[in-house]
């Protein structure tokens, strides 16, 4: 089993604030590796490295590396070229202002695919597999913003869906659904992992025991341990973990 | 004894309960007179804000009302201002407007995707958004005297259409640029951020989702200057108005009386010079001239609210 995302040593500083301490993490290939812990701990920034969307906060310091299949996130060149191979869904749910068809269209257009038809088998299989074709089939044209939020949650993963992406990261993707979207996605999320890579940053410690192969828990900005998901659940080596998991605290 | 007190407490008590439970209580009642105290006071100060504009409009359409027609829109000034129509102050006043507005309409905008979309938040950019900040708040004199010395002067425009234009121009620039940020800052952060995670490079970004989303507004903003170009005296003053000037009234070249270098007679301007400078102009040539001036000013505004409730009503989140 090889290793998809290498990070080495990685801090990063918001101004003179510790958002991340020296962390060092291996995230395997088609696997669901979830992260936990409390607010304000890392989590989002730690994502935002790995598809380097952190370049958008310009107080932001970087130290460390990124590895993505063995290549340097922070100095590939085609920053454009990595954020395709990286899928992102972020908490709140976002419809572009476009019809649905061109929201999951979008990123493919983009990156040059003009064909019609190909669109049309993207726009589609990306739609199935995010659970929502059939309810959106026959209004492909209506404004991706009016659909619902548990709808919008999913055209945001099949958009994250729509360039093939190796590594789909969720940042607390349930947070503003329903709970049988949550489930619906869930399923999704286990049937992808024999494609692609997933990073699940949760606030649902149970979601994480439900769902992922390995887990780490971070507190105040550090890695604090990451493991196969049943040793943190059962045989935490910290104590702080096992009273995360256990809900004791944050 | 206690027990009786005690009862007849009770029963009252009950007596409360069975009576309209939405009663309103003598709290509610004063809540509600001044509340309609400060509705009807409200609306009546509104009303005295508008009076007086229905009050100019009229008296000055009512002053104006005999010589208003087409042949005072298309008729130059005669006999020394005393007769005819301001067919040529009211070409120029176009040819100003559309001048300037071609100038600073694309600075102006530009300026403000780029102050809204790609300057980083450092002191560079905030020395400039005070710079335009306080350019729009400087009075239009001082953008006359500025027009004078930059562009009759040192660019050698000499008092012309050009001159005059560019000082518009410059008059209205900061006003875009503040516009335009303001129409593109109420597209949600958020629709950017999906972009951007999606490998679109901040110029796609802009131009398919950013853009289609705020045009309304910058229209609005820029659409509003046409009224502020029309209507300022001070900037062309020195730069390009002139007294009088005898232009074409009939055929094709009724159309383009003014080349770039002539000095153009304006509304405006010419408004002030009836008032002031010439004898024997009758109340009804200077009052319909204000008429007009007034009546482009309010239809553009008209325009551009039209425009602005049109657009939002297609509104897309
Ligand atoms: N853009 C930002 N500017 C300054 N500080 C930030 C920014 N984003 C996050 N932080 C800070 O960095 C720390 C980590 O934040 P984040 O990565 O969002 O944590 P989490 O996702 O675990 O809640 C927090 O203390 C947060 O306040
Ligand atoms: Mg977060």
């Amino acid at each position: 089993m090889s290793i998809q995302i290498d990070f080495r040593n990685l801090t990063v500083k918001y101004g003179h604030k510790f958002a991340l301490q020296d962390v060092s993490l291996e995230i395997p290939e088609k696997r669901i590796f979830a992260i936990i812990g409390p607010a304000n701990s890392g989590k989002t920034t730690l994502l935002k490295c790995i598809n380097r969307t952190i370049d958008f906060v310009s107080h932001a310091k970087v130290q460390g590396r990124v590895l993505i299949d063995g290549e340097d996130v922070f100095r590939i060149r085609n920053v454009y070229e990595l954020r395709r191979k990286v899928g992102m869904v972020f908490p709140l749910p976002v419809g572009l202002p476009l019809s649905v068809y061109e929201n999951v269209a979008y990123a493919p257009r983009r990156a040059g695919i003009h064909d019609r038809h190909e669109l049309d088998a993207i726009v589609e299989k990306c739609l199935r597999q995010a659970m929502l074709w059939d309810e959106v089939k026959d209004r492909l044209q209506l404004l991706g913003t009016r659909l619902s939020g548990g709808q919008q949650q999913r055209l945001t993963l099949a958009r994250a869906l729509s360039l093939r992406p190796e590594i789909l990261c969720l940042d607390e993707f349930s947070i503003a659904i329903d709970p049988v979207t949550t489930m619906r996605i869930e399923d999704i999320l286990r049937e992808l992992k024999n494609e692609m890579t997933i990073v699940l940053v949760t606030n649902l410690v149970q979601q994480a025991h439900r769902l992922a192969d390995y887990t780490a828990f971070f507190s105040a900005s550090r890695l604090i341990e990451a493991n196969r998901t049943e040793t943190i659940f059962n045989q935490a080596a910290h104590r702080l973990t096992a009273r995360y998991v256990a809900g004791d605290f944050g | 004894m206690n027990k009786a007190v005690d009862n007849q407490a009770l029963l009252s008590s009950l007596a409360v309960a069975k009576s309209n439970p939405f009663a309103p209580t003598p709290l509610e009642e004063r809540k509600r007179i001044k509340e309609a105290i400060a509705k009807w006071l409200l609306a009546i100060i509104t009303l005295m804000l508008v009076l007086p504009v229905i009050a100019i409009l009229g008296y000055l359409v009512f002053k104006a009302w005999p010589i208003l027609g087409p042949s005072f829109l298309l008729e130059n000034p005669q006999d020394n201002m005393t007769a005819g129509g301001i067919w040529a102050p009211l070409v120029g006043t176009f040819f100003l407007v559309v001048i300037s507005l071609l100038i600073a309409a694309p600075i102006g905008v530009l300026a403000g995707v780029y102050l809204n979309e790609y300057a980083g938040d450092n002191w560079a950019t905030r020395v400039v958004n005070l710079a335009v900040m306080n350019l729009a708040g400087v009075p239009s004199i001082v953008h006359a005297l500025f027009g004078v010395g930059a562009f009759v002067l040192f660019a050698g425009m000499g008092r012309s259409l050009l001159a005059a234009s560019c000082t518009l121009a410059v008059m209205t620039l900061p006003v875009i640029i503040t516009s335009t940020r303001e129409a593109l800052s109420s597209v949600p952060m958020s629709f950017r951020e999906a972009c951007w995670n999606m490998g679109a490079t901040r110029w796609q970004t802009i131009r398919t989702i950013v853009l289609p989303n705020s045009i309304s507004g910058i229209l609005t903003g820029v659409i509003l200057q046409v009224s502020r170009a029309a209507g300022e005296t001070a900037p062309i003053l020195f730069t390009g108005a002139v007294f009088f000037r005898d232009v074409p009234e009939h055929g094709w070249e009724a159309f383009f009386p003014y080349g770039l270098h002539d000095r153009v007679m304006a509304l405006s301007y010419h408004l002030f010079t009836l008032v002031t400078q010439v004898r024997g102009v009758s109340d009804e040539i200077q009052y319909g001239t204000a008429v007009v001036l007034i009546g482009l000013v309010l239809f553009v505004n008209a325009l551009s609210i039209a425009l602005r409730s049109y657009l939002r009503s297609r509104k897309k989140w």
